[in-house]
């Protein structure tokens, strides 16, 4: 396969990520939605290692792995602590800090 | 060959069929377990990629860790059924607009550049290439320092979890001394109220049931 189809299939999957990010209001769909752009992120990252075999690429995929693991980690983390204070799980209605 | 380009459509359908799950799901649950499938299909992805150790990585840390965090905290949280948005919300029009057009500009920008090697299979590659004793030394090697980096971001955002989602204890009792002045409507006449019926309850010998002078003082908070 070319690895140009690749790329248009990481940038839909990035574009979908992007939507949810706007337009869902859960914010445990947000963090989803966020893990979607960062896959969609990888994959091009992997295609263009493919494409220039080089490794590197890899590492860099590795690496996002890594911050989206600790992405979730704070993320779920900061839903839980919102869930213990009896606040809205909600990110429309979580705009304590709006000026 | 046609062997590929039959796994790569199966794979890239299960991942866009994956993603639009995650996005139009009502359910939290349901995302979660959309975004494990779409995560599988990945990983098909990248072994036609020739990334052989990361697809592991990606089934095994990802969708085997990861996803087992997010489902016990939509089952923590409670998944509820998202209401939809009772203002209609710009956002919701203009969000996926804005992804179309970030699609489509992408798209302009992936295909209109010219990348000699971009509409071929990709150059040649050695026979070790994406194998983990690559990946390794390539870690150990020339990419040590974002690989030190990377242990202590995970170090970092553990700690910063426990932290996080730890119980408090003087916050969780204002909370919860605030929350009983909230649930019983009125903040000094419902207690009062509450106290004198439960003292009736408890006076009276016979007559009511047990099950019934235990009810009652919970009467105003209920009507409340």
């Amino acid at each position: 396969m070319d690895v140009s189809w690749f790329l248009v299939l990481s940038a839909f999957i990035f574009g979908i990520g992007a939507a949810g990010v706007l337009s869902r209001r859960n914010p445990l769909v947000v963090l989803l939605c966020l893990e979607l752009m960062l896959n969609g992120a990888n994959l091009a990252l992997v295609a263009f290692a493919r494409m220039h075999g080089d490794g590197g690429g890899q590492i860099f995929a590795l690496i996002v792995m890594v911050i989206a693991a600790c992405e979730v980690a704070v993320g779920l983390g900061i839903i839980v602590a919102i869930f213990r204070r009896r606040l809205p799980v909600d990110v429309d209605e979580l705009s304590n800090l709006r000026g | 060959m046609w062997f590929q380009q039959v796994m790569f459509f199966v794979a890239g359908i299960g991942a866009l069929g994956g993603a639009v799950g995650v996005v139009a799901l009502r359910n939290p649950f349901y995302s979660v377990l959309a975004l494990v499938a779409h995560l599988v299909c990945l990983a098909v992805l990248f072994l036609l990629l020739q990334a052989e150790f990361l697809a592991a990585a990606q089934v095994v840390v990802y969708a085997g860790a990861v996803m087992v965090l997010y489902v016990f905290v939509v089952a923590y949280v409670g998944g509820s059924d998202e209401p939809l948005r009772p203002e209609g919300g710009a956002l919701r029009v203009l969000g996926p607009l804005f992804a179309f057009v970030l699609v489509a500009e992408l798209c302009i920008a992936l295909l209109g550049s010219s990348l000699s090697l971009i509409d071929s299979q990709g150059g040649d590659v050695p026979a070790r290439f994406g194998t983990p004793a690559e990946i390794g030394s390539l870690l150990l090697q020339k990419f040590l320092v974002s690989f030190e980096a990377a242990s202590y971001l995970l170090l970092v955002a553990a700690v910063g979890a426990v932290v996080l989602a730890r119980r408090r204890r003087g916050l969780e009792e204002d909370e919860t001394s605030g929350l009983s002045t909230e649930a019983g409507g009125q903040p000094k006449g419902a207690p009062a109220a509450a106290k004198s019926a439960g003292g009736a309850g408890t006076v009276r010998p016979s007559g009511m049931s047990a099950t019934s002078s235990r009810l009652r003082p919970e009467a105003p908070g209920g009507n409340h």
